[in-house]
């Protein structure tokens, strides 16, 4: 089968912030993205879990994006200032695709 | 510490002369208030929930029952609110006192962010993020606090589900004002706007606001209607609700507990009672009933933990969450929940009516 590559662009963020980055990938006219909740886990300040949290301040989301390799940088640049002051984790990788003209 | 020689004894009153048999009733009365206030099924829940936290339990409310919750009292305390004002009608001293809370909630976070930066050795950004939340306010706070004034048999002016309304977001503006002196170089970029509309149309603002007036307009025909629902369970879903913000505290302080220093700790108990302090005269410029000056009171005593906190994460999100989020929810709301009512109460008997 024919793949193509791609980047993938995984942005772990603190909840209150999402709005704020699909709006960004909004305007930066991404293809699309998808949001997932995060259940917990454990970073620089010792564990933390979304469990029972009466506040959105605490949780944390993962935010996707598949991108084609030469517009990563327009698009990681911007999102990357957005993220920048919040918790959060920016990682890239490749990526393989099968409907190549959807990224 | 010994006493120094030579200090005049004004400060402390022979036994038996009036100021003495004063403070004393005083004291009685409220220690009287917070016995009763500490053995009533809402504090002992949400004791329940702490401890079931600190023995690491599993027991736990799910996310979206507790949403579900959260919802039913604002909606029951929205509707009952408007339901009063529909019954008494409309009088001046609302606008008045909305009035004065957006006073206070703008004037308090000042207040908070010079005692903070005094007492602790909290960064400015740290300090205006605390001082926001001390000057918003926690509706669950509120709605206990409804629960313990209706219990000693005092009545309360309804509008003031209106006043809890308004008095959120001023602090966040305060806030931002003092972090942006401090810091301007970082405060830069996040459209103060956009935020405070997002924190004053957040869910439970429009849904108490909502029900406030949905129970105004409907009144005594709406309220015969509906009261099977929102005022007879009322009592055993606010223990439910508050079993989980046991919880919730009480993880909280589990893991955030080395963020606190002991100064931070001891703001968190001694800075709703300055609130206060402000608050009280203020109620009874207002001319409040005793009910309505210990709601009032207690809405400037109390600190957000659902709204302001996720305003800070957008609004200043170089300051620690840990701090607020641990001071606010595991100090100062249970310290409110528990001593801070009962005490508040206890001033509005003396000063108002």
């Amino acid at each position: 089968m024919e793949m193509h590559r791609k980047k993938r662009i995984e942005i772990l963020l603190e909840a209150p912030a999402q709005k704020r980055l699909t709006d960004l990938l909004d305007r930066l006219d991404v293809t699309g993205y998808t949001v997932s909740p995060v259940l917990g886990g454990k970073g620089h300040h010792g564990a933390w879990s979304r469990e029972g949290l009466p506040s959105a301040a605490g949780a944390m989301v993962s935010v996707a994006i598949v991108v084609a390799e030469e517009r990563i940088d327009e698009v990681l640049e911007p999102v990357f200032e957005l993220v920048r002051r919040h918790i959060g984790i920016v990682t890239v990788s490749d990526v393989m695709v099968i409907r190549g003209d959807r990224f | 510490m010994k006493a120094a020689r030579g200090q005049p004894d004004v400060a402390f009153p022979r036994p038996g002369s009036l100021p003495a048999a004063f403070f004393k009733e005083v004291t009685l009365s409220i220690l009287d208030l917070a016995v009763q206030n500490l053995a009533s099924p809402m504090v002992l829940f949400f004791a329940l929930g702490v401890a079931a936290a600190l023995i690491r339990s599993d027991l736990s409310v799910p996310e979206a029952a507790a949403k579900l919750l959260a919802l039913y009292l604002m909606l029951a305390i929205g509707f009952k609110g408007g339901a009063e004002v529909s019954k008494s009608g409309l009088d001046p001293s609302m606008a008045l006192t909305i009035g004065a809370g957006i006073l206070l909630s703008f004037f308090i976070p000042l207040a908070g962010y010079f005692f903070i930066r005094m007492t602790t050795r909290l960064g400015a950004v740290d300090a205006a993020a605390v001082a926001a939340h001390y000057g918003s306010i926690s509706i669950v706070t509120f709605v206990a606090a409804t629960e313990i004034v209706r219990g000693l048999g005092l009545a309360y002016e309804g509008y003031l589900i209106a006043v809890a309304a308004v008095m959120e977001t001023p602090a966040i503006v305060a806030a931002l004002l003092l972090a942006r002196r401090a810091a301007p170089k970082e405060q830069a970029g996040e459209s103060m706007g956009t935020l405070l509309r997002e924190v004053a149309t957040n869910g439970s603002i429009v849904i108490l606001v909502g029900a406030f007036f949905i129970g105004w307009i409907t009144g005594e025909r709406g309220m015969d209607m509906i009261s099977p629902f929102i005022v007879d369970p009322f009592k055993g879903i606010l223990c439910l609700f508050l079993l989980d913000m046991g919880l919730v505290a009480g993880r909280g302080l589990r893991q955030g507990a080395r963020e606190l220093s002991p100064a931070l700790i001891a703001y968190g108990i001694y800075f709703p009672l300055v609130s206060a302090a402000f608050a009280a005269p203020v109620a009874v410029l207002l001319g409040l009933s005793v009910g309505g000056t210990a709601l009032f009171i207690t809405l400037a005593a109390s600190a957000s933990y659902i709204a302001v906190p996720a305003a800070m994460r957008l609004a200043l999100p170089e300051a620690n969450p840990a701090i607020y989020l641990t001071l606010s929810l595991g100090v100062t709301f249970p310290f409110n929940l528990s001593l801070g009512i009962p005490l508040y109460a206890a001033l509005a008997q003396r000063i108002a009516g």
